[in-house]
């Protein structure tokens, strides 16, 4: 039987509700094991080294004296990860970025490693490695990086996505466009047009737990990996295409996760800790420091984007058009093409362009963050709406209503939309008492909106039926924040048994077939389709179960709230039989029962939400507050209504740190100033007011249940409405993230000075 | 080099072991005793996710050495619950979804038994600022600063 995906709406008896997750205990007593927290026999230390410099040619590394170091069991280079990427240029980019072989390319660049019997040991052989480098000039910023006369990063690169190959090099690596219709003819027709540039500065996912696994080959050629990772089977190709594998041969076990945002879907110590192994024949340990998580993963993009918007006098918008430009690090990526795609996608458009232009700069290689992207683009896009709405004398929530995409809208990045939720937050919000409440001197309000694809992928699941009638749930989905209590709300409401009877595991990726990476907010989306489909394989079996018992037709049996009923007068006297009475006989009905379910979980429906932010900034300092936030947001269906809410106010928090403070600061000489927790401050509780939040659901036709992502679209309006808030404080136009105080007062001399 | 022996009082047992006079108490209750509750977040005090009780006072383990336990009195995440009785705190972290990856929540947790220890009655501000040391990247703390309210009720009650 086929599984049919489509949305059938239904009552709820276990999905809607708010039960303690499966995992919870563990992680309150402190027994939960994440990536740092195992051990095996005989295991080494691993650190690595790492470039000091932004920009530089390795001319040589001499190991030996760190080789003969007592307690050393292994040092290795670029020349033990041979390059096995058979052409594939992006796996050729991770290799690199695990172990730089020609140039290193940003400050924390690794370009060697050991392994010891102790940290101390370990330590001291790094110091003991010796490193010849040729310092190159250098880059960090996405405007010089993107200008002709800047250093050159990488000099085979040559600008793709321009109409004619481009004669010279250029640390731009593609330029992409989308939108449709006439933006000049729309413009013409505009009465208010505002043109703005704006600048994001780049930030860490800020994850607490560091990148730790603990790696060990075998002899045999066989290996386990224990990681904290997003994706454990991705990690597992990768390792297993640069250590020249066979990927069934390596085990690769997620451990808890502690925290990753988009942060934990690249290897970058995983091949290293297994070339590690390989060489000194024992399991080895490798964490980062913090430094190393700031230097050396993979922050988000910093941009430089360009705005220009144009509406008629009713307020109806005529043209919309943005330019983008986004760091990469020093390898290439997708990173302003998504950034384009997103910018404009709340609005129904009739002429709308975007480009997008991809830049190398020497910091590290950016990896996702959160609905990588699109909070810079929505910074830029919705303070000029705010601004546009200014000058037209309208309100900014009935502009953007005026403005909003709906069903049938074609979106500004090609497709069009079925149901969505941008209208609906916005009309929540224009009612939201938090609107009307009064704000005191030097306190203003913004609000904006944001947009996220989500994303579906590929799913397996088996759902085990014990012989006691309690169920175990295998997903190959990292929990990321609480999706193994959702998934066992699915397969209860599926089975129609209790929550309490469901059991949901993250299996390892030997014991469960492949699952693409928890990102694009799929973790609950996806997995849930496929325990569905797994439940509904499982309820065959059961119906066939009671079939045979009761010698009747298949067809003749219904599963209803958790039992077999036969259907039909003539059955009259068989009374149902529960799910835990037909598992109790499976020995002798033709044993286990299981469903097993494997797809691609398309539909993901797209996700809207619109927030609402008061701030109060002190003049006299530029020091800002916020003091109060409200997050309307459509999840389709809140399979679990708290860890909803908890990943609107977690991604509304990031945000909020992002427009406030957060940044990567640069020396001249091309090194990270603030590569920790001290100088690189992520909001704190007392710096937070609580956040608001207020669930809508409009169901997601391709989901049974409705559900949409919900995990990443938080993060998109918190730049803009936090900017748009300050700017309504201070009466000055923001247009640079982080608003930090320094750039505050900055903005306010500017004013006075005219 | 000589390892440093240290006789100490951990979670109410005594325990004794040999350390360098270098190593964190951090890297003593993970490394040696298998006490893997406290996390290195950042390993220069600015997380708390290492939080643990030490004579009454609440200290990031990283920044200990294991050495300065001799003689004193150390509460971990591992001896809050009584054998399957959890902690009021315990309780309310976990009615409250206030954890969602969960790596912060050992060091709230004792932060926040600390906090409640010297203020029973705390307002939401004095929450704030007491668990100002502790980072949290998952929740924005709403749920978790609701979760300490509703703990403290329930504790005065006891």
């Amino acid at each position: 039987m086929n599984f049919d995906p489509r949305f059938s709406g239904r009552q709820f008896a276990s999905v809607g509700t708010r039960p303690i997750r499966p995992d919870g205990v563990d992680k309150v007593t402190g027994r939960a094991r994440y990536g740092a927290d195992f051990n095996m026999a005989g295991q080494l230390v691993g650190r690595i080294l790492r470039s000091p410099h932004a920009h530089a040619v390795i001319k040589s590394i001499d190991t030996s004296k760190a080789e003969k170091l007592a307690g050393v069991k292994a040092v290795i280079t670029a020349k033990d990860l041979p390059d096995l990427t058979d052409g594939d240029a992006a796996m050729y980019d991770i290799l690199d970025n695990c172990m730089a072989r020609k140039k290193a390319l940003y400050d924390g660049h690794a370009v060697a490693a050991v392994a010891a019997i102790d940290a101390r040991i370990a330590r001291q052989a790094l110091k003991l490695i010796e490193v010849e480098y040729e310092v190159l000039p250098h880059v960090t910023d996405v405007d010089e990086a993107a200008h002709h006369h800047a250093p050159l990063i990488n000099d085979q690169v040559f600008t793709e996505g321009l109409e004619e190959k481009p004669a010279k090099p250029s640390n731009v690596t593609k330029r992409t466009q989308f939108g449709h219709g006439d933006v000049h003819a729309g413009f013409a027709k505009a009465d208010f047009i505002v043109e703005r540039s704006f600048k994001t500065e780049q930030t860490h996912q800020g994850y607490i737990e560091p990148h730790a696994c603990v790696a060990s080959v075998n002899p045999d050629g066989t290996a386990d990996l224990w990681v904290c990772t997003q994706g454990h089977f991705v990690y597992r190709q990768h390792c297993a295409q640069l250590l020249g594998m066979e990927a069934s041969k390596l085990r690769v076990t997620s451990s808890e996760i502690g925290g990753g945002f988009g942060g934990k879907t690249h290897v970058w110590a995983e091949p290293v800790a297994l070339a590690l192994s390989r060489k000194a024949g024992r399991p080895v340990k490798l964490v980062m420091t913090r430094d190393e998580v700031f230097r050396a993963s993979g922050p988000t993009s910093a941009t430089s984007i360009d705005v220009k918007i144009g509406a008629s006098k009713d307020g109806t918008i005529t043209a919309a058009e943005a330019t983008l430009r986004y760091s990469c690090g020093p390898y290439a990526g997708s990173w302003a093409e998504i950034g384009a795609m997103t910018a404009f996608a709340c609005y129904k458009l009739e002429n709308v362009k975007t480009v997008g232009y991809e830049v190398l700069v020497n910091r590290p290689k950016t990896a996702a963050y959160r609905a990588p992207s699109a909070p810079m683009a929505a910074f830029a896009v919705e303070s000029a709406v705010d601004e546009l709405a200014h000058e037209l004398g309208m309100d900014a929530v009935d502009f953007r209503i005026k403005n909003a995409a709906q069903e049938g809208t074609r979106a500004s990045y090609g497709p069009v939309y079925g149901p969505i939720g941008i209208g609906p937050t916005l009309e929540a919000v224009k009612h939201h008492p938090h609107m009307k409440a009064p704000l005191k001197a030097n306190q203003g309000r913004g609000m904006a909106c944001g947009f996220w694809f989500n994303f579906g992928g590929q799913t397996c699941t088996d759902l085990n039926i014990g012989m006691d009638g309690s169920v175990s749930l295998a997903v190959g989905t990292v929990d990321v924040g609480g999706s193994r209590a959702s998934l066992s709300l699915v397969a209860a409401e599926e089975l129609g048994i209790d929550y309490s009877h469901v059991k949901a595991i993250v299996a390892d990726t030997s014991s469960l077939g492949y699952n693409d990476m928890t990102d694009g907010s799929r973790g609950t989306f996806s997995s849930s389709m496929a325990t569905i489909s797994a439940a509904r394989n499982a309820i065959k079996i059961l119906r066939e179960r009671a079939a045979q018992t009761w010698d009747i037709p298949v067809e003749d049996v219904h599963w209803e709230k958790g039992h077999a009923i036969a259907k039909g007068e003539k059955y009259g006297n068989l009374s149902p039989l529960s799910l835990k009475e037909i598992a109790a006989a499976s020995g002798k009905t033709g044993g286990p029962i299981a469903g097993h379910s494997e797809l691609v979980a398309d539909g993901a429906g797209v996700s809207f939400a619109t927030h609402i932010c008061d701030v109060e900034v002190d003049p006299e300092t530029g020091s800002t507050r916020v003091i109060r936030y409200t997050v309307v947001q459509d999840a389709g269906k809140a399979v679990h209504p708290t860890y909803v809410e908890g990943q609107y106010q977690g991604g509304a928090a990031q945000g909020i740190g992002w427009a406030l403070n957060e940044e990567y600061i640069y020396g001249k000489d091309g090194r990270l100033q603030n590569a920790g927790f001290l100088d690189y401050r992520i909001p704190v509780c007392s710096d937070l007011p609580m956040i608001d939040t207020q669930i809508l659901e409009i169901p997601n036709p391709n989901h049974p249940y409705g559900v949409r992502g919900v995990g990443e679209t938080s993060i998109v309006p918190p730049l803009a409405a936090i900017a748009n808030a300050v700017s309504n404080a201070v009466g000055v136009r923001m247009t640079h993230i982080p608003m930090s105080p320094p750039r505050i007062l900055a903005a306010l001399d500017a004013e006075r000075e005219g | 080099m000589a390892g440093v022996a240290v006789s100490t009082t951990i979670n109410g047992d005594a325990v004794e072991y040999l350390c360098q006079p270098d190593e964190t108490l951090l890297e003593v209750l993970r490394d040696r005793l298998g006490l893997t509750g406290a996390k290195e977040g950042c390993g220069t005090g600015d997380c708390g996710a290492c939080s643990v009780i030490v004579d009454g006072r609440l200290v990031c383990s990283c920044l200990v050495l294991g050495a300065e336990a001799e003689g004193r009195k150390v509460e971990t995440i591992e001896g809050m619950a009584h054998g399957d009785q959890l902690h009021p705190l315990q309780q309310k972290f976990l009615e409250h979804a206030a954890l969602q990856c969960g790596i912060c929540t050992p060091g709230f947790l004792i932060a926040a038994k600390d906090l409640l220890a010297k203020n029973p009655s705390p307002t939401e501000e004095e929450i704030r600022f007491g668990l100002a040391g502790n980072l949290c990247r998952c929740t924005g703390y709403d749920k978790i600063v609701r979760a300490v309210q509703d703990a403290a009720e329930v504790m005065k009650g006891a």
